[in-house]
């Protein structure tokens, strides 16, 4: 990567795409509560995403604003982590997702409100807060299932075995960046074995690392998130409701 | 510019800028029906131009994505214009991020009275602490539990009093 608009697009894309996964749950969590949540935390990253890509927007300064770049890019132009695109899977999965992903932006974020940046430093500062609750909600959830049943502790090793690969991704060095992500891993760690020894399950130590999303290559799975995303904006251009 | 909340809203200007000040002030949250934007603190500054008549109204939003801001941006716009200030902007930043420390006193005596119990004082930075005991905004018993830290809208969890079995509304710390 390099430059400001580079690393504020990959954040951006972060969110939106993680966004529009947890939507997918609307109306067919497990419980009625769990429905809220997840749409809860969907629109916290929307929010995020709504805002980086604004900032990303203005710092290409191409005259594109959030819409355009939500909805008119193809996958290629994609910046997001391998991670928040991979599909929902069950619920166990959905839960490493989340865990993971909040315990990357959570540090990242609380990083992003000290950088030099004004506009990434307040959208960081604001970010930081909703971060906290997406992985209380989380590590509460790894925790539930890794020392539940036998079947639900079964399950939740196996979304964990899954998931993980795709995190080393989260964390590749970009010194140029206003935070570089290698920095966060300590952080990611020290929040993540805890976690995870709480809840009986044993951290994966495969050095299987996925990666090209940050370069726009990605899984088969993202072409299908956005075609779902950007249908109704590509068929009626500029409609409003 | 982020302390004109509490700046007095005379200046020599004083009728035009009060009136429009009030008039924003009034302005109730679309979804928490019972409290201004004023009172919920997301009302960060009313600023009128003394030689154009233009408002400059600068809101912040209590989560970024609160699905509210449109209904809030355009109840402020009507009210301004109802006032006698058709020439008004909406600007929002997020900078300072808000806070629940921002609700005002009179603003959680609403809240409660409304069913809704309002938040603890934020505890340190970075750390969200979900440990204090709530009290029920029904009975008052601190007999209470969270059902879910997600609640019917962004800044809200779903909890349950022990005592008198009410469920309720309680507004996050943040």
């Amino acid at each position: 990567m390099n430059g400001p608009f580079d690393f504020t697009l990959a954040l951006a894309d972060d969110a939106l795409v993680a966004a529009q996964r947890l939507a997918e749950w609307t109306t067919r969590a497990p419980e009625m509560e769990e429905d809220i949540a997840l749409a809860n935390i969907a629109l916290d990253q929307l929010g995020a995403a709504r805002l980086l890509l604004s900032y990303a927007g203005e710092l290409e300064g191409a005259g594109r604003d959030e819409d355009a770049l939500a909805y008119l890019r193809d996958d290629r132009e994609f910046r997001n982590a391998l991670l928040v695109e991979l599909p929902n899977g069950d619920f166990a999965v959905t839960m490493a997702k989340l865990f993971f992903l909040a315990a990357y932006q959570l540090p990242l974020y609380t990083a992003l409100a000290a950088c030099a940046d004004e506009r990434l430093a307040a959208i960081g500062a604001k970010a930081r807060k909703e971060s906290a609750y997406h992985l209380d909600h989380g590590a509460l959830w790894v925790k539930r299932l890794g020392d539940g049943t036998e079947e639900s502790h079964r399950r939740m090793q196996a979304a964990v075995d899954h998931v993980w690969p795709y995190t080393h991704e989260l964390f590749a060095a970009d010194p140029a960046a206003p935070v570089d992500p290698a920095t966060l891993r300590p952080a990611f760690v020290e929040v993540v074995g805890p976690v995870l020894a709480e809840a009986t399950l044993t951290q994966p130590d495969s050095a299987w690392a996925p990666a090209g999303g940050r370069a726009g290559v990605h899984t088969e799975h993202l072409a299908y998130v956005l075609a779902e995303m950007q249908v109704l904006h590509r068929a009626h251009p500029g409609a409003n409701w | 510019m982020v302390s004109a909340r509490s700046a007095s809203p005379t200046t020599a200007n004083g009728i035009g800028r009060a009136s429009a000040r009030e008039a924003v002030a009034g302005v109730v949250d679309p979804e928490i029906r019972v409290i201004t934007i004023d009172e919920l603190g997301i009302l960060r500054a009313v600023e009128e131009d003394p030689a154009s008549g233009r408002v400059t109204v600068t809101i912040t939003p209590t989560y970024t994505g609160c699905p509210a801001m449109d209904v809030i941006r355009a109840d402020i716009r009507r009210a301004l214009a109802a006032a006698g200030h058709p020439d008004a902007e909406v600007r929002t930043v997020y900078s300072p991020p808000w806070s629940t420390d921002w609700i005002s006193e009179g603003g959680r005596a609403k809240l409660a009275a409304a069913g809704i119990a309002p938040p603890a004082p934020v505890p340190a930075a970075g750390v969200v602490s979900l440990t204090l005991a709530v009290r029920c905004p029904q009975c008052g018993s601190p007999e209470t539990e969270q059902v879910s830290r997600f609640g019917s809208t962004a800044c809200k969890a779903l909890w349950r009093c022990r005592s008198c079995s009410e469920p309720f509304d309680h507004l996050k710390a943040l």
